[in-house]
């Protein structure tokens, strides 16, 4: 029998074989700011671990770089990827000396690797496996719960990041809750305007290329342009309309954060939903009209659960955009996740910049994969073809 | 000369094309007709090796087709496909001299073979050459999907429905083109067509195609007459035959000496168009005149519905 | 009768910028009211036009090696060779675009230190993916017919990327590139917070001093500059569709 290579595997294999010889698995600095000392995964772990560890990744490497069944490929990954994420916090513990609270152990370059190396073999799994929607949205929930699980047994504890957290667990879920706030509330507000003004658009021809023209721009002023230029005319705002300053509108803060993300958000969600509505089928539409429907009901009945999966689209782009952009929020005191990641570039703590980061990612992420299977299955329901 | 000799194409376990073997002569034109999926396509592109056959072997004037590399063989074969293929991001000039620039011709040449194929197409080659394909009608563009095949002056030339998607006065237009073309060049052309009309107009030889079988192969007449099985039956149409049969002659063929009322039926009219203007007209006969005008005789319901009977 | 005037406004646009990072003096009146406590009406810590310049080049060199890298990509995968990538390819972009820049960004400081690098692995890499999920789009959804003719007319796979399959797919490319661009002069913004010399560094010191002057300045040339450039790109991108035959006006 001959032995056949996997072309994606001889990357992932060149990656793994990098990072577990070459690359270090953990650094170990003194205290927060100070540089770190790099350590291979033989001195990051108890000797049997380590050995373990070397082996466990050696084996799924080989698994990945030979053309191999894809149930195999699937038990490689997830294996190494559990492996990886528990041994992490193992060395924590292992490197960190016994009553030293100043010590900060991370994850290294070699960690990172190993970690891209055997999602990347996952992802192509799971791409290959073509998962129906729900299947996907269950792998999200049992990674969560994997993660969770983690958290919540301490066994990363005595990871630098979570030191950070330690330190700043109150305001850590006082900003993800503005952080998500923001991101929710500007796509809700996207949404009750931008729906009903895509379907003027959408009968009102005239219209339709001025108020797309108009949100095109917007959307492509930078947001940090545009939260600076926002400043202005709201401290106007709170200063001159009676109750506006009551009701939390100031020049700095959540209001022109709130604002600039809601006016991003408006062209995705409008121009879908004209995109959608131009769609439908002209033949639906008509067979509606004769059998004597009103424009009302031909909209509420035909033509808007036509429409709905691209209108669909257009919030998923919105909400995976302003998951994103609420970070920069920050910057002009609106708080969300970017508050971490701008103080730790300011005080050059890469840990504190991943405690803001690493969620957003996460945030971001699941977001795309649940309303992702959402669009499928509306889509496919609706037997929709073009979404 | 295209002989194919035992071609099979086979992908995983179906059988595409089961082991076809025909010879088509220089200078003729061979169509292949069959329902969607009965492997007519795919026949075509081994000839010019768009497709790898599984086994077997074609021959193009005794040369294998594997003794060059498929590009190389490609360029010394015509290839029109159904809905023109023209390449939208180059003039009308342009997409024609694809080949020939590509074999590497000086450009005087290319000038010269262009401007002579726009002409023979009625394509003013001053106003239409610089124009893009989008600029164009869909017979124009047809027109010129056939010239850039034509292009290299291929001795074969290879053409999948290529008028499948005209509508039918601009397809008959398109299929007498062709047919002058043929003429004039004498190129081998093997043209794939799921209509027994086109299929019977144009070739001089039919290939039936059935679940990748070739099924029969043989002169227009001999299908209509003696099809060999009842695949090729309903292909021919049963109430359709006598009306192809008599498309396939020509009125002077059909000749009886004697005279008749009414306006002359020229002797190339084919001796279907002969019956319709007879039947249409209600008369009993009708006057024919030859090449030059002068009346030659008549031709008769009862002679032309004699022909129409399946030969014996 | 009105198509010249958005090109007239575009024009006035553009000479207002002109003139502004190259005189801002001329407009510190305007901008005076804007301040408190006698501070500066206009930036003084560095040149403006300097800094716009720096800031375009930071985007110019990353999109050029973006492009390059993603248009190479996109071709790898769509080659037969290469094939076996594609569908990964697909869900690594998808994947990849969830990630905000503004991590990117952050995440980049570690590896390479603060200043002008961080920004530009990031515009680099955030800038990859709109280009290669068009460039692999465009590559994808080629005519059927037209290949089939190429195939035909003997090119060889060589020839027809050159001549027919990337020729077909710029406009598609070049719509990528545009957003491309888009993000990348707003990534390079958010790039002053790490010390890379872009025009961010205006809009941040004002509000860190809470100067609105400073703020609303680099807000609006950060804006025009957007605004033009992408405008600019749109028409490159329907010339060459129109170019390409994909018009139809």
């Amino acid at each position: 029998m001959t032995l056949r290579f996997d072309k994606l595997g001889v990357v992932i294999a060149v990656i793994v074989a990098y990072a577990a010889f070459f690359a270090s698995f953990a650094t170990f600095r003194a205290n927060r700011i100070v540089p770190g000392q790099a350590r291979p995964i033989l001195e990051a772990l108890p000797p049997t671990l380590g050995m373990l560890l070397l082996t466990i990744v050696i084996v799924c490497g080989i698994v990945a770089l030979l053309k191999t069944p894809l149930i195999l490929r699937l038990a490689a990954s997830v294996a190494a990827l559990v492996a990886l994420t528990i041994l992490i916090g193992v060395a924590g513990g292992f490197l960190t000396p016994a009553g030293n609270t100043f010590a900060r152990i991370a994850p290294a370059s070699g960690f990172w690797l190993l970690i891209f190396a055997f999602t990347l073999l996952l992802a192509d799994v799971l791409t290959r496996l073509n998962l129906s929607p729900w299947s996907r949205v269950g792998v999200l929930v049992l990674a969560a719960l994997a993660i969770a699980a983690l958290l919540v047994s301490g066994s990363w504890d005595s990871l630098s990041i979570l030191k950070e957290y330690a330190s700043r667990a109150d305001s850590f879920w006082a900003e993800a809750s503005k952080h998500v706030t923001l991101a929710l509330g500007s796509l809700a507000g996207a949404m009750i305007v931008g729906i009903p003004l895509g379907i003027l658009c959408h009968r009102v021809e005239k219209l339709r290329a001025a108020v797309l023209n108009v949100l095109n721009i917007i959307q492509t002023i930078p947001s940090i342009a545009l939260f600076g230029l926002l400043i202005a005319p709201l401290g106007w705002v709170s200063v001159h309309v009676p109750g506006a300053a009551a009701i939390g509108v100031r020049g700095i803060g959540t209001a022109p954060a709130f604002v600039a993300l809601f006016l991003y958000s408006l062209l995705p969600v409008v121009a879908n939903t004209v995109v959608g509505l131009a769609g439908v089928p002209r033949a639906a539409n008509d067979a509606a009209r004769g059998m004597g429907m009103t424009d009302r009901q031909r909209l509420f009945d035909v033509e808007f659960p036509l429409a709905f999966p691209v209108i669909l689209t257009g919030i998923r782009i919105v909400l995976v955009q302003n998951i994103g952009l609420a970070t920069i929020a920050a910057l002009i005191g609106g708080g969300g996740f970017g508050v971490f990641v701008f103080q730790g570039v300011g005080q050059t703590a890469m840990d504190l910049v991943l405690l803001g980061a690493l969620p957003t990612v996460a945030l971001a992420f699941a977001a795309a994969i649940i309303l992702d299977a959402v669009i499928e299955m509306t889509a496919t329901m609706r037997r929709v073809g073009t979404a | 000369m295209i002989e194919i000799e035992g071609i099979t194409k086979r992908y995983d376990e179906t059988t595409v094309v089961d082991n076809v073997s025909m010879v088509i002569e220089p200078r003729t034109i061979a169509t292949i007709v069959g329902t969607s999926g009965s492997g007519k396509t795919t026949l075509l592109r081994m000839i010019n090796r768009l497709v790898e056959p599984t086994s077997g072997v074609i021959k193009l004037d005794g040369a294998d087709n594997r003794s060059l590399p498929g590009y190389q063989l490609r360029r010394s074969i015509g290839y029109a496909i159904q809905g023109h293929g023209l390449f939208p991001h180059r003039t009308v000039a342009q997409n024609i001299a694809t080949v020939p620039l590509l074999l590497g011709w000086d450009r005087d040449r290319i000038k010269a073979r262009v401007d002579e194929l726009m002409t023979l197409y009625q394509l003013d080659p001053q106003a239409y050459g610089p124009r893009y394909p989008h600029e164009l009608s869909g017979g124009q563009q047809q027109r010129v999907g056939v010239a850039r095949a034509l292009a290299a002056e291929p001795n074969v030339l290879l053409m999948d429905e290529p008028f499948g998607a005209l509508d039918p006065i601009i397809r008959t237009k398109a299929q007498e083109d062709l047919l002058a073309i043929q003429k004039r060049f004498g190129t081998t052309i093997i043209l794939v067509t799921h209509d027994m009309e086109e299929a019977v107009h144009l070739g001089d030889k039919i290939a039936v195609m059935d679940a990748g079988k070739l099924v029969q192969y043989a002169k227009p007449a001999e299908i209509l007459a003696r099809p060999a099985s009842g695949f090729v039956e309903t292909l021919v149409g049963a109430s359709e035959r006598p009306f192809r049969l008599l498309s396939l002659g020509h009125v002077r063929d059909a000749v009886e000496p004697g005279g008749a009322e009414g306006e002359a039926i020229p002797g190339d009219a084919t001796q279907r168009d002969a019956l319709a203007e007879l039947l249409w007209s209600g008369r009993p006969a009708l006057p024919v005149k030859g090449a030059d005008g002068r009346l030659i005789g008549r031709v008769t319901v009862e002679g032309l519905v004699k022909r129409a009977a399946r030969p014996q | 009768m009105k198509a010249w005037l958005p090109t007239l406004l575009r024009l006035a646009v553009l000479a207002l910028l002109v003139v502004f990072i190259t005189s801002p003096g001329w407009f510190e009146p305007l901008l005076k009211p804007l301040t408190e406590n006698g501070a500066p009406a206009i930036y003084n810590q560095g040149s403006l036009l300097t800094l716009t310049l720096q800031h375009l080049r930071t985007v110019l060199i990353a999109t050029v090696a973006a492009t390059t890298v993603a248009v190479a990509l996109a071709i790898l995968v769509t080659r037969p060779a290469g094939a076996e990538f594609l569908p990964l390819s697909r869900s690594l972009v998808n994947i990849g675009q969830t990630f905000p820049p503004v991590a990117v960004l952050a995440l980049a400081v570690p590896a390479v230190g603060f200043g002008e690098k961080p920004t530009l692995i990031a515009l680099f890499l955030y800038g990859l993916l709109p280009i290669f999920e068009n460039a692999l789009t465009a590559l994808t959804t080629l005519p059927g017919n037209v290949m089939e003719a190429a195939r035909g007319a003997g090119m060889t796979g060589w020839q027809r990327l050159m001549k027919v399959e990337l020729p077909l797919s710029t406009p598609v490319i070049l719509g990528g590139i545009r957003l491309s661009v888009v993000i990348s002069l707003a990534t390079a913004t958010i790039g002053s917070t790490v010390a890379a010399k872009t025009l961010g560094e205006v809009i941040i010191a004002g509000l860190i001093s809470n100067n609105l002057a400073y703020v609303l300045q680099g807000g609006l040339i950060v804006a025009a500059l957007a605004v033009l450039i992408y405008d600019g790109l749109s028409a490159i991108e329907r010339y060459a569709a129109r170019r390409m035959g994909q018009g139809g006006e």
